[in-house]
């Protein structure tokens, strides 16, 4: 699996798509793992506005990237999620874990006015 | 088999209702009368019904205790939690206490709140009552007669009058109990728990509490996948939310609605219900995962639909 990426000033943006299940899930671990450490970030958004679902183990490989981002002091949020998945979050409490925004200019701003700044510039 | 009923659901600690929480149940139901009048008992009991459980009811608070109607003579039951006193006081109110009973009861673990019951077992100190303890663990006897012994309670385990016995149940290999076609599964939980698979007459039920699900672990969910598979109900422990489980409460030896519905989803099972209630929940809070869990299952539904239900104390399955 490979990610599609974009950094704007100091966070990186990072789109996944499709269904991150059990079939799914250590592709996607295995992708987004460089993205956990790249120090020059000081956070990572997570664009799924192409995720139609995510199961358990999906949502377990989230899990392990906010402790590792939290273990720097950085942050990761999520955006632009489907109705389906933003269900999905809210009922496994995992909008606790990771933040959640509405897009991701909305998680840009959140995380740096810098980034999102960035954004608008185009 | 024909029926389930639950004596104790809660996990870890029981817990009761307080002044508070009685008091902010009636204000609910005297805010949601609105002025109404009742001409009947009839009629007030029907407008009860109408509430919300977490409104006219409460999910209870013994510890693990669910008994298993056969259809045959004897009793069977799951776990030895606070549940056990209401439910041996229940079965001496049947019989009376001339009336030589046998009880089958089987341990997921040794736990003080899947064990804290028996001292309050009243049909194990009535001679002509037979009392069988069924486990998978070494030190099961020991466990039972030590929290028996001073300064923990002053009535030993020696002045049960029931004729006692123990039988090890080995884990992956089917066994003849009660009647019934009795398996084992080893399960992730400080110092081992086990489910068990009950079958007979072409009905299974499965009693999966105390048991951690590690997501990684592919193999892990296959193989319980298989242990639940095509069952009619499964009894599952959903403690946490899936986020506490996999990250605060990790290796804390429970699992949650998520998984529970997943496994369920794929073991094709037909019934999943919530057991092992979190101390901490309130009535409405329970009430509020129930909804969300069978929101949860049907988004992720593929094929038949499963039942979603979570247990209290007093709840029959009828199976």
């Amino acid at each position: 699996m490979q990610l599609a990426s974009r950094q704007y000033g100091n966070i990186v943006v990072v789109a996944t798509s499709g269904r991150i299940d059990h079939t799914a899930a250590a592709p996607f671990e295995q992708a987004l793992t460089p993205f956990l450490g790249d120090a020059a970030a000081a956070g990572l958004v997570l664009d799924f506005a192409g995720v139609e679902y995510i199961s358990s183990v999906g949502l377990r490989v989230l899990m392990i990237a906010a402790k590792q981002m939290r273990g720097r002091k950085a942050r990761i949020a999520v955006s632009a999620l489907q109705p389906i998945v933003a269900e999905i979050f809210k009922i496994s409490r995992f909008d606790a874990v990771v933040e959640v925004f509405p897009s991701i200019r909305v998680a840009l701003g959140a995380l740096s006015p810098e980034a999102r700044d960035a954004f608008d510039a185009g | 088999m024909r029926r389930i009923r639950f004596w104790g659901t809660r996990g870890s600690l029981p817990v009761a209702l307080t002044a508070h929480d009685v008091r902010r149940k009636v204000a609910s139901a005297l805010r949601d009368a609105s002025g109404r009048t009742f001409a009947s008992d009839g009629e007030i009991d029907e407008y009860v019904d109408g509430l919300a459980f977490d409104v006219a009811g409460t999910y209870g608070g013994h510890t693990s205790c669910v008994e298993i109607e056969t259809g045959g003579a004897d009793y069977v039951v799951c776990d030895l939690g606070s549940g056990l006193r209401p439910f041996g006081q229940a079965a001496i109110a049947r019989h009376g206490l001339a009336s030589p009973q046998a009880y089958h009861l089987f341990l997921s673990h040794l736990h003080w709140d899947h064990i804290m019951g028996l001292p309050f077992f009243t049909p194990a100190y009535i001679p002509g009552n037979r009392v069988i303890f069924y486990g998978a663990h070494a030190g099961l006897e020991s466990a039972l007669r030590r929290q028996m012994e001073p300064p923990s309670f002053p009535v030993p385990f020696s002045t049960f009058g029931a004729s006692i016995s123990f039988v090890h149940l080995e884990p992956g290999r089917p066994h003849d109990v009660a009647g019934m076609r009795v398996t084992l599964k080893r399960q992730n939980h400080a110092g081992d728990s086990y489910g068990y698979r009950f079958e007979k007459n072409g009905r299974t039920v499965i009693y999966s509490t105390d048991s951690e699900h590690k997501l990684a672990d592919s193999d892990e969910s296959a193989g319980f996948a298989d242990f639940f598979h095509d069952a009619d109900v499964v009894i599952f422990d959903a403690m946490y939310s899936l986020a506490e489980a996999t990250s605060v409460k990790a290796d804390w030896g429970h699992s949650s609605n998520i998984v529970g519905v997943e496994l369920c989803q794929l073991a094709r099972a037909k019934h999943l219900c919530m057991f092992h209630h979190e101390p901490a929940l309130d009535d409405a809070a329970i009430s509020r995962v129930l909804a969300e869990t069978r929101r949860f299952e049907e988004i992720t539904r593929t094929g038949t639909p499963l039942e979603v239900s979570t247990a209290y104390d007093g709840l029959e399955i009828r199976l």
